[in-house]
């Protein structure tokens, strides 16, 4: 699939945000008027800088509004209500924290399930899809949950909730790659089933349909990068995982060792978000013989 | 509106036979006409003339070749494909806008263009590739069979068919109800196997494809060449001493 940037900024950058919001929802760090602005600017800059970056994904973002109408089916949709109730929820919790110095707890409580709902519904718009093999495991929201909390507990500089958290991130991750590689062989789809044809012999592509490229080449057979995928892993682990454990044992607690791991945990995020792209194959792939069935 | 309705009055599809389909493209022109000037916003093309033409297209025809299990000679297969009208359609019930839509009375999945906010994740849905976001007006485009065609009564009662089916030089594309047993293309898919693509992805399309025909194969009479008589002789008279004379130049 094509690793579109502003869909990895968003998952990214809402997802460290929700982590976090989920953390001060919860009451991790008790504090409350000017002391409290801080923590909660940072983790709303982070969520709201994520949601813009989603609608660039858009080709018409005017009409984004009509995106609320179908929760029933569309995951897609449950997002955008469980993003805006989460804003709305923690929004009210910040205000009355920050100006009233009141901790209204069930509010933050249900605000903090509200951004983890948020983070499995964005994790679920992949998961769902049967289309995409390598995502469409349970071992997906599993992996997007645990970076994000990661990501929220190195922002509150909880160092025993980081450890623990970037321990689960890099087991999920580890997991979501051996489990992902498997997936498309293991689902049995090939050249043969895709054409139907399968029974006469063994199916290969002859000519394409079209000799320049399309939506559907550019959009679901990208093939860039993959070359590459081994090394991109290893940094990605190293920087995910390794790199921000160090720096969250072994440096002195303080906003400046806070800065310097959430970089490196974000660069690290950026890549393992951009090869959950750039790695995943969609079956259509197969129509075009761009895969060894 | 992206809820899938529980059944459908009718299963309106095309039926592909791959034995008969020759590879024109005609389908492809025809429907690409046909759908730039009616339903929705055109299919757009980029760069047409330039080095790197892309465009928008609803129906595509693949070429495949078979290299059969017990040897022989490989045999080619032209593979005309557009959206196969799904009855769980996956693409309808991902779209967060309801613009995506099955409809109740004849099973067609359509795009409510108005509606569309060009995310792109029914296409990603979609197994077949049969969906494609027009590169200009940022839309989803997909084969709608030809709605505003088979039901339009200012044609003539041989045109309200789909485009495609309407041109096809070859006879190899069929339309009709495949909800009714008794319906041609019915009897037509049980007369000769016809088969879903895919159907592991338990998508239930509604379209079908007719199998190839197994190739001739040389029989044993066939390839003993002494069998066959020489039906022209040696040239005598006029034309030997015509075949002679050119044999010497
Ligand atoms: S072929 Fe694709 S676009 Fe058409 S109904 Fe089926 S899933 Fe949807
Ligand atoms: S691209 Fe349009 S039709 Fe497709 S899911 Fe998005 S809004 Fe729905
Ligand atoms: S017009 Fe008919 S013969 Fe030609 S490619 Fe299309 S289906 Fe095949």
């Amino acid at each position: 699939m094509h690793p579109a940037p502003s869909v990895i900024i968003f998952t990214v950058l809402s997802g460290l945000g929700l982590g976090m919001l989920a953390f001060l929802g919860i009451g991790v760090l008790d504090v409350q008027g000017v002391a409290a602005f801080m923590p909660f600017a940072i983790a709303f800059t982070f969520t709201i800088t994520g949601l813009i970056a989603s609608t660039f994904h858009l080709d018409n973002p005017q009409r984004a509004w009509r995106a609320f109408s179908q929760w029933k089916t569309s995951w897609l949709s449950r997002e955008a209500w469980l993003s805006a109730a989460t804003l709305s929820v923690m929004g009210i919790f910040a205000i009355n924290n920050i100006f009233r110095g009141i901790t209204i707890s069930v509010l933050g409580w249900l605000g903090a399930g509200l951004a983890m709902a948020t983070v499995v519904s964005t994790a679920m718009i992949y998961t769902q899809l049967k289309t995409v093999p390598r995502w469409n495991h349970w071992i997906t929201p599993i992996h997007m949950l645990t970076l994000s909390l990661a990501g929220g507990a190195i922002l509150m500089q909880h160092t025993s909730a980081a450890l623990v958290l970037l321990t689960c991130a890099g087991l999920a991750q580890l997991a979501h790659w051996r489990i992902g590689d498997r997936q498309f062989a293991a689902r049995g789809h090939s050249m043969e089933t895709a054409t139907g044809l399968g029974d006469r012999g063994s199916v290969r592509m002859f000519e394409p349909p079209h000799t320049g490229s399309n939506y559907l080449l550019k959009e679901m057979v990208y093939v860039v990068g993959r070359r590459h995928a081994l090394k991109l892993r290893c940094i990605a682990f190293v920087t995910i995982v390794l790199l921000p454990f160090l720096i969250v044992v072994a440096l002195p607690g303080g906003t400046l060792t806070t800065c310097f791991a959430i970089t490196i945990f974000g660069l690290g995020t950026f890549t393992s978000r951009w090869l959950f792209f750039a790695e995943a194959e969609h079956v259509v792939a197969l129509y075009y013989g761009k895969r060894d069935g | 509106m992206t809820e899938l309705p529980e059944t459908t009055q009718r299963k309106l599809g095309l039926v592909i036979d791959l034995d008969t389909c020759v590879g024109c493209h005609a389908c492809v022109v025809a429907c690409k006409g046909w759908n730039t000037e009616n339903y929705g916003v055109p299919l757009s093309d980029v760069d047409a003339y330039g080095a790197d033409p892309v465009g928008s297209f609803l129906n595509r025809v693949h070429s495949y070749e078979i290299a059969p299990t017990g040897g022989g000679c490989s045999q080619t297969v032209h593979f005309p494909k557009s959206c196969l009208h799904c009855d769980t359609a996956p693409c309808v019930t991902v779209c967060p806008t309801g613009a995506s839509y099955k409809r109740s009375e004849d099973g067609i999945v359509l795009v409510d263009e108005s509606a569309c906010i060009g995310c792109g994740l029914c296409a990603w849905a979609c197994p077949y590739g049969a969906r494609e976001l027009d590169q200009v007006a940022g839309v989803m485009k997909k084969c709608t069979l030809c709605v505003d065609r088979i039901y339009n009564e200012n044609l003539e009662e041989v045109d309200r068919v789909p485009a495609c089916v309407r041109t096809c030089p070859a006879g190899a594309r069929h339309f009709g109800d495949l909800g009714d047993p008794d319906s041609d293309v019915s009897k037509l898919v049980a007369e000769r196997g016809g088969f879903d693509l895919m159907p592991e992805q338990g998508t239930a399309p509604t379209n079908k494809y007719l199998p190839p025909r197994p190739k001739d194969r040389l029989t044993a009479q066939a390839a003993d060449s002494s069998s066959l008589t020489p039906i022209a002789e040696e040239p005598k008279g006029f034309l030997g001493w015509l075949d002679m004379a050119l044999e010497a130049l």
